[in-house]
């Protein structure tokens, strides 16, 4: 049909717009020069490499996974038990945690952030790597917490009442059906919480902005004191990093679902 | 299997661990701030405790004012901006294959977890005048010579409508993809263009949804706090680049505490409308 033209342009327009700054980082790092044109100037893969050859990029993205790893398995320890526990008791009362968990999120980071360092500066450890972790693990609850919800709220009911029936107990139940069920949702809560914690900017510097170089901290640091090819090739590496993690998410999951829409079956 | 209210003290053990870590290193936090609010700066970068309303009373200046005055304009400009964009490209994105949905919401997912450091890089790359766009227009013949688009009113709005569109796309997602169909359809059947179904019918069936996305996003916007850095001007500073700038170049803790209360009254404010709303819209 013809009609469908309009809408594909305006789709191509908005993946054009989607799309233009990262393909014009990715070729900016192909610079043969330290020098920031588009089109690159001569062709080189060395500010590639030197995300994992240079010790102050390989150092920072050390960093940065380290950060991500440890504060997205605080962030599922903390959502988890929040999500089973309204799942599986009636408590409103509990309500006021789960809202706490959403908060972080719902909240400008810079709140967040301002909080982490009031906190930290009064208690005396500013500046330790670790005060990262958890106020990250703490800023990212929300994300598993909606999808381990998420994933509580798929499992038929029955079937733990036939597993009770035939004697299970709660930690058996738990183990044996609870949570092979959950668990995609747990992990897709955790790739979430890994992704963000990895560019997230503000809390890590404002926790530990002058002790711990992660990425983001050093690309803007790059963006004041210097630039360098390397930003943009690093920049490139965290959105493939972002894609694999998110397609992995699509190719082991329902992203819809994950995301709000119906499952294939419900749909009819 | 039926929910039971926890009895003995063990049933209450799997929430004692989110709650006392939210409260250690969430509420206690806040609480923190809050105090710090209302003490007393020292030279040299300190404070101490006090109890004045000095912090803010700064906010009675024509500096802040303007600053406060710019943000919510700016927010509001981003999020009508997304909206504009996001209604018509979600509705687009429902009408999709399986497959092509998921490949866009990849993308979207994509871009929304960039830092903002990246994105602010990014976009001033491209509005540069070594890299940027104006030498595509120079090189088709549109435009003379390369020319700088950053810093800029233009390039903030845009750095920041980049950043907030697939937050958009997500946020209307849900309701555009449980839209039932046979709505479209009836109205199709009774004679009107896909165009007049989607204005009379989609379009005012969510209308609660539009409203709630439009203050999510507004109050996303809102915490924007790089991105007029990396792209605007001193002028194009909103709330939070002040907070941020106050904390840690200007030392002034209190100030920046003070604004940072201000700013969680009034996006949980704007958060009670949005639950307000919603609650109504579960009501009928």
């Amino acid at each position: 049909m013809s009609a469908h033209w309009p809408k594909r342009l305006f789709l191509s327009a908005l993946a054009v717009f989607l799309a233009l700054p990262i393909i014009v980082i990715a070729g900016v790092a192909l610079n043969e020069k330290k020098t920031l044109a588009f089109p690159p100037e001569g062709f080189s893969l060395g500010w590639y490499a030197q995300v994992f050859t240079d010790e102050g990029w390989r150092a920072a993205l050390v960093h940065s996974v380290l950060v991500a790893t440890a504060a997205a398995a605080i962030s599922v320890s903390i959502a988890v038990p929040i999500a089973w526990f309204l799942w599986r008791r009636v408590a409103p009362w509990a309500r006021i945690v789960e809202v706490l968990g959403l908060a972080p999120f719902i909240l400008p980071p810079v709140i967040t952030a301002l909080g982490a360092l009031s906190f930290w500066a009064t208690t005396g450890f500013y500046g330790q790597p670790w005060t990262v972790v958890i106020s990250h693990g703490i800023f990212f609850v929300s994300l598993p917490l909606v999808t381990v919800t998420l994933g509580f709220a798929t499992i038929d009911r029955e079937i733990i009442e036939a597993g009770m029936t035939m004697g299970a107990d709660d930690r058996t139940l738990l183990k044996t059906v609870v949570f092979p069920l959950v668990r995609p949702y747990i992990i897709s809560g955790f790739a979430f919480a890994f992704v963000l914690s990895l560019n997230e900017y503000i809390v890590a510097y404002m926790t530990v902005g002058f002790t711990l170089e992660t990425i983001p901290i050093k690309i803007f640091n790059a963006l004041r004191y210097g630039y360098t090819p390397t930003m943009a090739s690093v920049s490139v590496f965290f959105v493939l990093v972002a894609v694999v993690v998110f397609g992995l998410v699509a190719r082991f999951g329902d992203l819809p679902k994950l995301l709000g829409a119906w499952s294939e079956g419900d749909k009819g | 299997m039926r929910r039971m209210p926890p009895e003995r003290a063990a049933d209450y053990y799997p929430i004692a661990y989110p709650a006392l870590m939210l409260g250690l290193f969430f509420v206690v936090p806040f609480a923190i701030m809050l105090a710090i609010s209302f003490f007393q700066r020292v030279q040299g970068g300190f404070y101490e405790p006090a109890f004045t309303f000095a912090n803010y009373g700064r906010f009675l200046s024509v500096f802040f004012g303007e600053v406060l005055v710019f943000s919510l304009v700016l927010a509001a400009l981003v999020s009508a901006v997304c909206l504009l964009l996001g209604v018509p490209f979600t509705y687009f994105l429902t009408k999709l294959s399986r497959k092509a949905q998921v490949f866009w919401l990849v993308a979207l997912l994509g871009v929304l977890s960039l830092s903002e450091v990246i994105i602010g890089f990014a976009w001033s790359t491209l509005l540069s005048r070594t890299a940027g766009l104006s030498n595509l227009l120079v090189a088709i013949g549109f435009m003379d010579r390369p020319d700088a688009w950053t810093p800029g009113f233009g390039a903030v709005l845009t750095g920041l409508v980049y950043q907030a569109f697939p937050y958009t796309v997500l946020v209307l997602y849900p309701s555009f993809s449980r839209l039932d169909p046979s709505l479209m359809e009836a109205s199709r059947t009774l004679g009107a263009s896909p165009l007049k179904a989607f204005f009379t019918v989609v379009l005012p069936v969510l209308r609660k949804t539009l409203i709630a996305t439009f203050i999510i996003v507004f109050i996303f916007a809102l915490g924007a706090y790089l991105l007029p850095q990396i792209l605007g001007r001193p002028q194009h500073w909103t709330l939070s680049v002040l907070i941020t700038d106050q904390a840690v170049y200007q030392s002034n803790m209190p100030f920046a505490a003070a604004m940072a209360v201000f700013l969680v009254v009034a996006s949980l404010s704007l958060v009670l409308v949005v639950a307000a709303l919603n609650r109504k819209g579960a009501g009928q």
